[in-house]
C-alpha cells in the first residue's frame, strides 16, 4: 500500500528531454518506477533512452500510455501550463517539481485545479516515493529509503533525505515519503496527506518535518488533536531565522508570531505529538515514540 | 524584492491612484529648491527599504526651503535605525521631498497572498498611521478582509462593500473604491506580494490620497518585468546578500561566528538550529542550491570567508542533485584561491560521498569530517575560538 503511488502508477514526465528532466527520469527508471512517456512540445514520436515514447502533448500521452500520474521538470515561466495540461487531460495525480514558479500563477492554478479530479503536489517539492512498490517520482535519492511502516511528510528537499536517512540507519522503514514542498500556495497540505496516512492500513505512525512561515502546522495540529489516529514524531525547522528575511524557501518567512517555529512547536505539542527537539533527533524521537507505542518489535 | 517609496508612488501614478507632488533630492540643495518649488513647506522622507521611519527621525515636516536643507544634510549620508532595520540602519541616499497634506481622515490599504485562502486578499481599516501589527492585535474587528478570486479578479462589489464598511460619504467612497481597483491592478500586473498603503488619507476636500506607498515583488517574477528590475537598490541590501543574490544563492547574513554552507533550504534551516543547539551561534544561512557546480561551491564558500566574522565553517551536504565531489572540489579551490586557515567541519552524505572526503583529505585544509549532525555539532562546539 502507502499514499499515492505504487506499482500501478504510469508516470508520464513532462520536461523529460530537459537536462533535469531526463536525468531524473533515469533515476526513477533505475529505481524501478514505470515510466511510460515523456512530453516535450516538438519533440514528440522520439523516443528517451531507446524505452520511452515522448509525446507533443500530455492528451495524446493519456489516450497512447494510459498514463494516471506527470511529474513536471519545467522552467519556471512554463510550470504553471504544464499543470494545467496534465490536470485538463485528466490526469488525477501531478507532482511539480519545478522551483520559483511566480506565487500569483500558482494561486492561479489552485483555483484552477480545486474543482477538478486532479491532486498536485508541489510545486518546489522533491516528489514522493513508496520504497516497498519500488515506486519512486522524484528526485530523492532512492537508496536511502527502506521499505516500512512509518509515513514521512515533509515541506523541504534535502531535509527530508536528513530525516529518511536517520530512520533508515535505525532501521526504521518508511511506507511513504511525500514532500508538499517550500512554497507558500502549494497544491497538498499536511492534513489532506495526514488523512491519507491515516487511512493507509500500511503506515503506523507519521513523521512530520515543518519549518517557519504561513500556519500549515498549526492546521496539522488541529487536525492531530481532532481527527488523526496515529502517532506523529514532528520536527519544526527555522528557530533561528530573523523575522522578514526569506531562508531560500519562498514560503519559508517570518511574517508575524503565528509563523514562527516557537507558536508550530507549542501547537503540535498540545496536539499531543511527539516533538524532536533538534534536526539530530529525528531518527531517535520516531524509535522511541514507535517503541512506547508498541509499534517496535 | 523591495523597491522605495518614491519608486513605488511612481508606479501607483501610473495607475491613476493618487499621490501628493514630490521631488526627489539627494543633496541639501536639491531638497532646498525643491522646497520652495512646493511652495516653501514640504515634508522630507528618507527613502529607505524599512518601515517605521515617522518614529525614527526619518519623515520630518519643514516650514522653510531653509530648513528643509538642513533637515537633509543631517538625514543624506547617514543610516537611519528603525524598529526594522535592525541596530546598524539602512543607509540614507535619496529623500522624496512632498507637499504638505491636509489630512481629515487617515485609512490603511493592503493586498497580499493569503495563504489560508490561497490567493489575494485586499485588507482595509479606518486606522490608518498606525502600526497595522498592533491594529490586528488589539482591534482586530477594525480591520476588514475581503479574499478575492484571482480568476475573476476584484469584483465591484466586493470594492463597494468595503468602502462601505469603512463609512465613507458618498463622493468619497466612489474615489476610495476606484484607488482600491487600481490598486488591484498594480499588485497583479506587478507581481507583487505586498501593495499597502499607510495611511491613505481622505483631504479637507474630500479627496483620497496615497500619503505612503510600499510594494513589495516577488523575486520568482522578474524574468516578465525587467522595467521593474531597474528599482532594486543594492545600496539597501546588505553587501553579502546582494553578492550571494547575483550568484543565485540563497544567503541570510546572522550575528553568530559559524559560517553554515548547506544543500537545501530546509537542511539550511536545520543546520543552523542544531548549530545553536550545540550552543554555537551561525553567522549566516546559505543554501547553495541543488545543481551547483565545483565554481559555485566555491563563490559561496568565499562569501562565508569573507565575512570577518566567521571563525570556523560548517559544510553540510546531503548529496544527491549535488555530488559531494563537486561540492569538495569547490571547497578546495575557494580555501586555495583565499588563502583561508578557518577551520571547517565537513558533514557529507550521499552520492559520490567517498571522492569528496579524499579531495577534501588530500587538500591540506583544517578539516574535520563529521558522519551525522550530532558529530558536526560537536565537532564545531570543540574549535575553540
Amino acid at each position: 500500500m502507502g499514499v499515492l503511488v505504487d506499482e500501478t502508477t504510469r508516470v508520464l514526465v513532462q520536461g523529460i528531454t530537459g537536462k533535469e528532466g531526463s536525468f531524473h527520469a533515469r533515476g526513477c527508471m533505475a529505481y524501478g518506477t514505470n515510466v511510460v512517456a515523456g512530453v516535450t512540445p516538438g519533440k514528440g514520436g522520439t523516443m528517451f533512452d531507446d524505452k520511452v515514447p515522448v509525446f507533443n502533448s500530455v492528451e495524446e500521452a493519456v489516450a497512447e500510455t494510459q498514463a494516471n500520474m506527470s511529474l513536471i521538470f519545467v522552467p519556471p515561466p512554463f510550470a504553471p501550463d504544464a499543470i494545467l495540461e496534465s490536470a485538463d487531460a485528466g490526469i488525477p495525480l501531478i507532482a511539480c517539481i519545478t522551483e520559483g514558479v511566480p506565487v500569483q500563477d500558482m494561486v492561479k492554478v489552485y483555483r484552477y485545479i480545486e474543482n477538478k479530479p486532479t491532486r498536485l503536489i508541489g510545486p518546489n517539492c522533491p516528489g514522493l516515493i513508496n520504497p516497498g512498490a519500488k515506486c519512486k517520482i522524484g528526485i530523492m535519492p532512492g537508496a536511502i529509503h527502506l521499505p516500512g511502516r512509518v509515513g514521512v511528510l515533509s515541506r523541504s528537499g534535502t531535509l527530508t533525505y536528513e530525516a529518511v536517512g536517520q530512520l533508515t540507519t535505525l532501521n526504521l522503514g518508511q511506507s511513504s515519503c511525500v514532500g508538499i514542498g517550500g512554497d507558500p500556495i502549494i497544491g497538498t497540505n499536511f492534513v489532506d496527506v495526514l488523512r491519507l496516512f491515516d487511512a493507509d492500513p500500511d503506515t503506523d505512525a507519521v513523521v512530520m518535518i515543518g519549518e517557519i512561515g504561513g500556519t500549515m502546522e498549526q492546521d496539522a495540529a488541529a487536525f492531530i488533536k481532532a481527527e488523526f489516529s496515529k502517532p506523529v514524531a514532528a520536527l519544526v525547522v527555522g528557530a533561528s531565522a530573523p523575522p522578514g528575511k526569506r531562508m531560500g524557501h519562498a514560503g519559508a518567512i517570518i511574517t508575524g508570531e503565528s509563523a514562527t517555529a516557537e507558536y508550530k512547536i507549542a501547537a503540535l505539542t498540545d496536539a499531543g505529538a511527539w516533538v524532536i527537539p533538534t534536526p539530530a533527533d529525528i531518527g531517535t524521537t520516531a524509535q522511541e515514540m514507535l517503541r512506547s507505542k508498541s509499534l517496535l518489535t | 524584492m523591495n523597491i522605495h517609496e518614491f519608486q513605488a508612488k511612481e508606479v501607483f501614478s501610473r495607475y491613476g491612484i493618487p499621490v501628493p507632488r514630490g521631488i526627489v533630492a539627494t543633496t541639501p540643495e536639491e531638497a532646498k529648491a525643491a522646497t520652495a518649488e512646493l511652495g516653501g513647506q514640504s515634508v522630507v522622507k528618507a527613502q529607505i527599504h524599512a518601515g517605521g521611519r515617522g518614529k525614527s527621525g526619518g519623515v520630518k515636516l519643514v516650514r522653510s526651503p531653509e530648513e528643509a536643507s538642513e533637515v537633509a544634510q543631517t538625514m543624506l549620508g547617514t543610516n537611519l535605525v528603525t524598529p526594522q532595520t535592525g541596530p546598524e540602519g539602512a543607509p540614507v541616499e535619496k529623500l522624496l521631498i512632498e507637499e504638505l497634506a491636509d489630512i481629515k481622515q487617515e485609512l490603511y490599504v493592503a493586498l497580499t497572498i493569503d495563504r489560508g485562502h490561497r490567493g489575494p486578499a485586499l485588507l482595509v481599516s479606518t486606522q490608518g498611521g498606525m502600526d497595522i501589527e498592533e491594529v490586528a492585535a488589539n482591534n482586530p474587528e477594525d480591520i476588514h478582509t475581503e479574499p478575492v478570486d484571482p480568476l475573476s479578479g476584484l469584483m465591484p462589489f466586493q470594492t463597494r462593500r468595503l468602502v462601505r464598511k469603512l463609512g465613507l460619504d458618498q463622493a468619497v467612497a466612489s474615489e476610495a473604491a476606484k484607488v482600491l481597483s487600481a490598486l488591484y491592478r498594480v499588485f497583479v500586473e506587478n507581481d507583487c506580494t505586498l501593495v499597502e498603503i499607510n495611511p491613505l488619507i481622505i483631504t479637507g476636500e474630500g479627496h483620497v490620497v496615497a500619503l505612503d506607498a510600499k510594494i513589495n515583488l516577488d523575486d520568482d517574477s522578474m524574468f516578465r518585468h525587467a522595467d521593474l528590475l531597474a528599482y532594486r537598490d543594492v545600496s539597501q541590501e546588505d553587501p553579502l546578500e546582494a553578492q550571494a543574490s547575483d550568484l543565485d544563492i540563497a544567503y541570510v547574513n546572522l550575528d553568530g561566528d559559524v559560517g553554515c554552507l548547506v544543500n537545501g533550504a530546509g537542511l539550511a534551516m536545520a543546520t543552523l538550529d542544531v548549530t545553536n543547539a550545540a550552543g554555537a551561534a551561525p553567522a549566516n544561512f546559505l543554501d547553495v542550491g541543488g545543481g551547483a557546480t565545483p565554481e559555485k561551491v566555491s563563490s559561496a564558500v568565499k562569501i562565508i570567508l569573507s565575512d570577518p566574522k566567521v571563525k570556523r565553517v560548517l559544510i553540510n551536504i546531503f548529496g544527491g542533485i549535488l555530488r559531494c565531489d563537486i561540492a569538495g572540489e569547490g571547497i578546495v579551490m575557494a580555501y586555495k584561491e583565499t588563502g583561508s586557515t578557518v577551520p571547517l567541519v565537513v558533514r557529507m552524505l550521499g552520492t559520490n560521498v567517498a571522492e569528496g572526503k579524499e579531495i577534501l583529505g588530500a587538500s591540506g585544509l583544517p578539516v574535520v569530517f563529521a558522519d551525522t549532525l550530532t558529530d558536526a555539532s560537536n565537532a564545531i562546539k570543540q574549535i575553540k575560538v
